[in-house]
């Protein structure tokens, strides 16, 4: 072992360079430390004066990407956005790491009890993708939950070709899934075959399978899939707004209800909730609650 | 001699903060995860968090049972190394040993641009290439499957088994082959009897280094997998322990059982990787040590 014979005549230095080395040791940990401060001065929302931090649900991309960009060219503030699901964005509005959280479900109520409060900005259409080849076209909330269940596992069933059923959905505590659950009253018995992390991999994989039946934010929706009518209404901005499309969900700010917005942020808060942002918002694929 | 001194103890002490970054971020990370990672299991019990069969973190009545996910990373390491090494392998002895300079230079800079490849493009391929394929092959309703990342892994680890075969294929003295050859072996006997063995140590931390990619691999099984907690079997939608951290991190609640049983997920992920650092360890010291 020749890293021994290295190591023998360090020790002999002596117990002067036991204290030394100690002391280094106390500059470096004290170095860290600054370094760390630093960094997290700098990376840490709400740096400069005239920015607000969003952060949240990946479904309110389009929504707050397009007000965001509205807003900065109305009032030359900036406006970020996270895209880390509504769970992290409630974290990061509690944690004081954000000004303003998105979150695509209502708030629960140990959330609510901890301080925060939600508001309504927009209802996001839940649309029920099939592959284009399939011919079903119409289906009612029961028998999407009883598809989605299991009860019913070939198209022929639901007059289709005869093919097993493939059930797409999303991963558990995401937004969409826990809309589309809580509307078809499926929670925790959905049979799914596939748990996709996003509502891109889920159109990618319905577009794939021709058998597939998937769930995903009607602004997403694109033209390699079909959305199904649910109840014989076709999902759409008007049907979603009169509430005659019932797959649909809340697009939710979450403040602290304790706590004011910094200056830059209320008045963005005001902006997106206030009539003149609708237009803004529909253009997004969503419907403005205001 | 002085001012020489001071500058050594002035390198010697970066040095040592440079070292200390690494040893302190593998200390962080692990105390962290213990810390983290104990809360759950003492909650759920170790017994019903190793050997519990099922796993419904968001449910009513929520279980947190990780036999799925274990067995499932082993059987797809298992699986990827069946069919990853003997390919590496054989591409690593023809490479050093049979191939002419050109051909060897061609497929070198093929297989180092594979181990460049974003293992999220690897995902995406599987997902749009390979999943499909898999249902049209084996007739089956959906690809997505235990199989499928299987197929992805194998490819993914077979730079790293050719990589570290070809280097120690390569330091096998020239002088066992000639002796070998002059014996009246033929070349091809000479490279399987002779270099192969002499090098073994060498392929065996090839296939351990396999083995820590492949289990520790994330973004590309989660897209092609299908991430339903099922028993794993070839043809089924699985979830890996890496996967099951990854798919419901972003939306769990901070300081729920379920952000700390991914925790949990990872801290058992992170036992299975020291395991293998420590296999590679103790071949490449008893490589040393020959």
């Amino acid at each position: 072992m020749p890293q021994r014979e290295i190591l023998i005549p360090k020790s002999d230095l002596g117990p002067n360079a036991l204290a030394k080395e100690k002391k280094k040791m106390k500059r470096i940990v004290s170095l860290i430390t600054v370094v760390t401060l630093i960094v997290c001065a700098l990376t840490g929302c709400g740096a400069g004066k005239e920015t607000v931090a969003t952060d949240g649900s990946t479904s309110m991309n389009k929504v707050i990407g397009a007000l965001g960009e509205a807003f900065e060219a109305e009032n030359g503030i900036t406006v970020t956005y996270n895209a880390t699901g509504s769970g992290a964005g409630i974290q990061a509005v509690q944690e004081g790491r954000c000004d303003i959280g998105l979150s695509s479900r209502d708030l629960k109520d140990e959330e609510k009890a901890n301080g925060l409060e939600g508001t309504v900005l927009a209802f996001d259409g839940i649309a029920i993708i099939v592959n284009p080849e399939n011919p079903v076209s119409d289906l009612d909330v029961e028998t999407i939950a009883k598809i989605y269940t299991g009860e019913i596992s070939n198209w022929k069933e639901v007059g289709g070709n005869d093919a097993e059923i493939v059930l797409i959905g999303r991963e558990a505590g995401s937004g969409t899934r826990d809309g589309f659950e809580s509307i078809t009253d499926t929670e925790d018995k959905c049979k799914y075959r596939q748990e996709l992390t996003s509502t891109g991999d889920v159109i990618t994989t319905v577009a794939g399978n021709p058998a597939a039946v998937g769930y995903a934010s009607l602004a997403s929706v694109k033209d390699t899939v079909k959305a199904l009518k649910v109840d014989g209404v076709t999902p759409s901005e008007e049907t979603i707004k009169d509430g005659s499309y019932v797959v649909q969900r809340p697009f939710v700010l979450v403040t602290k209800k304790d706590a004011t917005l910094s200056e830059s942020a209320s008045k963005f808060f005001d902006y997106i909730t206030s009539a003149e942002a609708n237009d803004i918002i529909s253009g997004a694929g969503v419907v403005p609650a205001n | 001699m002085k001012k020489n001194r001071l500058f050594e103890n002035i390198v010697h002490g970066i040095f040592l903060i440079l070292g200390l970054i690494t040893v302190g971020c593998v200390l962080l990370i692990t105390v962290y995860l213990i810390i983290s990672g104990i809360p759950a299991i003492r909650e759920i019990g170790l017994f019903n968090f190793l050997f519990g069969k099922e796993w419904a973190s968001t449910a009513e009545d929520a279980k947190y049972g990780i036999l799925p996910f274990i067995l499932t990373s082993i059987y797809g390491t298992a699986g990827a190394i069946l069919l990853g090494v003997p390919i590496g392998f054989f591409t690593a002895v023809f490479l050093s040993k049979f191939a002419n300079k050109k051909v060897r230079a061609i497929i070198e800079a093929a297989v180092n641009l594979l181990a460049g490849i974003p293992s999220v493009v690897y995902g995406l391929v599987g997902m749009i290439v390979l999943v499909p394929a898999i249902r049209e092959i084996f007739n089956i309703p959906d690809g997505a499957s235990l199989l499928a990342a299987i197929i992805v892994l194998a490819v993914m680890i077979l730079p790293n088994i050719i990589k570290v075969s070809i280097t120690a294929l390569d330091a096998v003295p020239k002088e066992y082959e000639d002796a070998s050859l002059a014996l009246g072996a033929t070349p091809a006997e000479t490279y399987f009897k002779v270099s192969v063995p002499a090098a073994k140590s060498g392929i065996a931390a090839a296939v351990v280094l396999g083995v820590g990619r492949a289990i520790g691999e994330a973004m590309a099984v989660m897209m092609v997998a299908g991430n339903v907690a099922n028993m794993p079997s070839l043809f089924q939608s699985v979830r890996f322990l890496t996967t099951a951290v990854a798919s419901e991190m972003a939306y769990s609640s901070p300081g729920s059982l379920q952000r700390n049983a991914l925790f949990s997920i990872a801290l058992v992920l992170f036992l299975f990787i020291m395991l293998i650092n420590a296999t590679l360890n103790f071949f490449l010291k008893r490589d040393k040590e020959k």
